[in-house]
């Protein structure tokens, strides 16, 4: 563990990802501290400024604080980002593990069922989903899972074929361990860090898919999200910028959080890789 | 962004005619002939043929070149337009108009009594449910001679003439449609008509093109030679169009509220808000009242007192229109400035629910509603959101679905919601454009009649009252009781009288001068200097 922390350390850029990451996590868990109240509650007049009548970031057409917003809206973000890969990973992660264990045609099988999504567009399958099922927080988490689990298919299923036939799993089997036992306990945690380092992608762009469809729209009416602040900022850009600038900063600064922590985890997790990465730099 | 960005190349495709003119014009100047007038039309319609589509865009545009017998002013009295007089029978069953001398088709065929007949009693009828709830009272329509009408009642009706403005009954040329498919005649792609601009060119998502009309029956008129309407789907790109001077004349929703006040503020533009008189929307909460506890006229009295309309006009629609104060609209017919509903107050507001039996639960909510937020733009969420958080203080949740035009249609239309936004026309007299909301005959699965579905029988009686009585007078009075119980009673929550300002440059004259605003001829603007 030190070890991996060790490597992890050496890369400063997932330090700082890190840092901003926890700062975001502790914005959300303290929203309702620091921004007592609903945030759709109107808390002054509309078009104030940043930094005027007490409103840090300025109030939007309503008069509802901006501020408040991004941070009850981060709880939103990162609860949509955290399930949807979870769901996401779930689905490719089992997908994958069938079809990379049992191969032949079951493989076959379950790799044209994952083309077939990869096929479609995922943004627009996405819209076409939550348009389909109505905007809410359920449906905006069943669709962005359902049009990001096909890499995690993919790259599970690689690592479970070439895992298959090593001497180990060989060994298990001729133990007579049965074929779940040996995928679970001896495969999966095997195949686990291309796993993590690819959720942790998978919760950015999933941020980055809610938010798109709050800004069109398509977003849970009912909930404050970073997408929503900055869709509804848009017509009023030229009145005022501090409604779209903010809640896209706030998005970009997490996104990029979390890719860069994405990149530590994955030096951390392949030290060879990350040792021939350092060299060709 | 895809959006804005085609606004703009639309927008800058336009020749830039008529930039530069001297910004400070005097009242009551001299008209002037020639010139292109640029407006816009937003969201484009699918034809222009008035009577096949009657939305608001056809409706602020085909008047150009389609006329109506008469038109209104902004107290709603009748002025001539293709009728030179008119004359009404003292039981109030007769009218005969006596129509313009030498009214040519754009054509060239010419203008007949057979033409009015032929529109009112077979175009519209066929055409438009609104037209036929009031023609089928007529009993014989027939032309005394080419340049005379007579119509006769099957019982006095009041409001009779409303129905003869252009945006109600254009007259439309009886050679090109009689006989045929009205939807499908060739006329509805190239619509003819008898107004002072005749339709020339239509590119679609671009612009459509009218040119002035040689033989139009005014003399000396019309004084523009173009009218040209822009197509640009953008919000921000129709503002800078208007303050780039690219286009002079913004109308209905191309201009969002928001952008407003800016507008004010320069010099050379016009700001009027005059011109919605005949048509007078008015916005409210639509309630369901077969959704317990919304059958409880205490509960939509308190939901009621529990919103703020002023701030409703000055906040989200940033001082453009007025708050209600009943369901008729205060520049209708028979408003009654008496009639009001009870004020803004939300400690009332608690008290009566409190006392109505809907008691506060730990969570701090009495009970939950569903709520559809109109989907017309940005705005109406906008006030979805203020409403939640207004019922919030009073303990009712606003549970928001979204939803787009079409599903909000059809879910209001079978009366699948809880509560809604919804905004209607009052066509100038509350038995055309306000009975239908509240009487349980007209109880049905379409939109805008009564689909939350109130009944009560001394309000149908008093309606049915007012609708048959002949004198204005007695119509006052059953329209004054009505009122004062439905402001009671609270059947819907009306919120705002709207008013779509129409922002145009000062050098453009004669813009708003009826009660019907841009939905008119524009025979007498012209572009001074």
């Amino acid at each position: 563990m030190s070890d991996f922390w060790r490597r992890f350390r050496r890369n400063r850029g997932a330090v700082v990802g890190l840092v901003i990451l926890a700062l975001v996590f502790a914005m959300a868990a303290f929203a309702s501290v620091l921004f007592p109240g609903s945030p759709w509650d109107m808390a002054t007049a509309p078009f104030v400024p940043p930094g005027e009548e007490g409103m840090l970031l300025g109030s939007d057409s309503l008069g509802r604080d901006v501020a408040a917003g991004i941070a009850h809206g981060a709880r939103i973000s990162l609860m949509v980002g955290a399930v949807s890969t979870v769901a996401a990973l779930f689905i490719g992660v089992t997908l994958g593990a069938v079809a990379g264990y049992l191969g032949g045609w079951v493989d076959d099988a379950v790799m044209r069922f994952t083309e077939f999504f990869q096929t479609i567009p995922s943004f627009v399958f996405a819209i076409l989903l939550v348009a389909i099922f109505t905007p809410t927080i359920g449906s905006v988490v069943f669709a962005i899972a359902v049009v990001s689990w096909p890499p995690v298919a993919r790259v599970v299923r690689a690592e479970f074929l070439s895992l298959r036939s090593r001497e180990f799993v060989q060994a298990a089997e001729v133990l007579g361990k049965s074929r779940i036992a040996i995928v679970v306990t001896d495969i999966l945690p095997n195949a686990m860090s291309p796993i993590v380092v690819l959720s942790s992608l998978m919760v950015a762009s999933a941020i980055l898919l809610e938010s798109a469809l709050s800004f069109l729209g398509l977003g849970d009416p009912n909930l404050m999200t970073w997408g929503f602040l900055i869709g509804s900022g848009r017509s009023v850009i030229r009145i005022a910028w501090w409604m779209s600038v903010f809640p896209g900063l706030a998005i970009f600064v997490t996104v990029l959080a979390l890719n860069l922590v994405g990149e530590g985890l994955s030096d951390a997790l392949n030290p060879r890789l990350a040792r021939q990465r350092g060299g060709a730099a | 962004m895809a959006f804005s960005r085609r606004g703009l190349m639309a927008a800058a495709a336009s020749a830039p005619v008529l930039m530069r003119a001297s910004d400070a014009l005097a009242q009551g100047i001299a008209p002037r002939r020639g010139g292109t007038l640029q407006m816009m039309l937003t969201p484009e319609p699918p034809v222009l043929q008035i009577g096949v589509n009657q939305q608001g865009p056809t409706l602020a545009a085909a008047p150009k070149m389609f006329q109506g017998l008469v038109t209104f002013s902004p107290t709603l009295e009748p002025l001539p337009l293709l009728a030179k007089s008119w004359t009404t029978s003292p039981d109030g069953k007769e009218y005969v108009f006596s129509l313009q001398e030498n009214v040519k088709w754009h054509d060239g065929q010419p203008f007949t009594a057979d033409d009015v007949v032929f529109s009112i009693m077979k175009f519209h009828t066929e055409l438009s449910p609104r037209a036929r709830a009031i023609f089928t009272l007529i009993e014989t329509c027939e032309a005394k001679d080419p340049l005379t009408v007579r119509i006769v009642l099957k019982q006095a009706f009041q409001p009779f003439m409303l129905m003869f403005d252009a945006t109600a009954a254009a007259i439309v040329p009886k050679h090109l449609f009689d006989g045929r498919d009205y939807r499908t005649a060739p006329a509805v792609q190239h619509p003819i008509g008898t107004g002072p601009f005749k339709f020339t060119e239509w590119q679609r998502g671009n612009f459509v093109r009218m040119d002035r009309f040689d033989d139009y029956w005014k003399p000396g008129q019309p004084y523009l030679d173009t009218i040209i309407y822009r197509i640009i789907p953008d919000s921000q790109s129709r503002r800078l169009a208007l303050e780039s001077g690219q286009v002079l004349l913004s109308q209905a929703s191309d201009i969002e509220p928001f952008d407003i006040p800016q507008l004010r503020q320069r010099p050379n533009l016009e700001v009027n808000i005059k011109g919605w008189e005949y048509f007078s929307p008015l916005s409210w909460v639509e309630l369901n009242h077969r959704v317990k506890p919304l059958d409880d006229a205490r509960v939509r009295r308190a939901m009621s007192m529990a919103i703020d309309r002023a701030f409703i006009v000055n906040r989200l629609w940033f001082g453009v229109g007025k708050p209600a104060t009943g369901p008729v609209a205060s520049t209708t017919r028979f408003f009654d400035a008496d009639a009001k509903i009870a004020a803004f107050n939300v400690r009332e507001a608690n008290a009566l629910l409190d006392a109505a039996g809907y008691p506060r639960k730990a969570d701090g909510t009495r009970f939950t509603l569903k709520h559809i937020p109109l989907p017309y733009g940005e705005i109406w969420t906008r006030l979805s959101e203020y409403l939640r958080q207004a019922m919030r203080q009073i303990g009712i949740a606003f549970d928001l679905e979204s939803t787009d035009a079409g599903s909000w249609a059809r879910r209001v239309g079978n009366w699948e919601y809880e509560t809604t936004i919804n905004f209607v026309y009052q066509f100038g007299d509350p038995t055309l454009g306000v009975e239908r909301t509240y009487v349980s005959t007209n109880i049905q699965k379409v939109t805008f009649t009564n689909t939350g579905g109130y009944s009560n029988p001394q309000v149908d009686a008093l309606f049915l009252q007012a609708r048959s009585a002949a004198a204005a007078a007695d119509r006052q009075r059953a329209f004054s009781e009505v009122q004062k119980i439905l402001v009671q009673e609270v059947p819907q929550i009306w919120l705002t009288e709207l008013s779509f300002p129409t922002v145009h440059d000062k050098k453009v004259q004669n813009v708003i001068t009826t009660g019907l605003g841009v939905s008119k001829s524009f025979d007498d603007v012209f572009i001074a200097g």
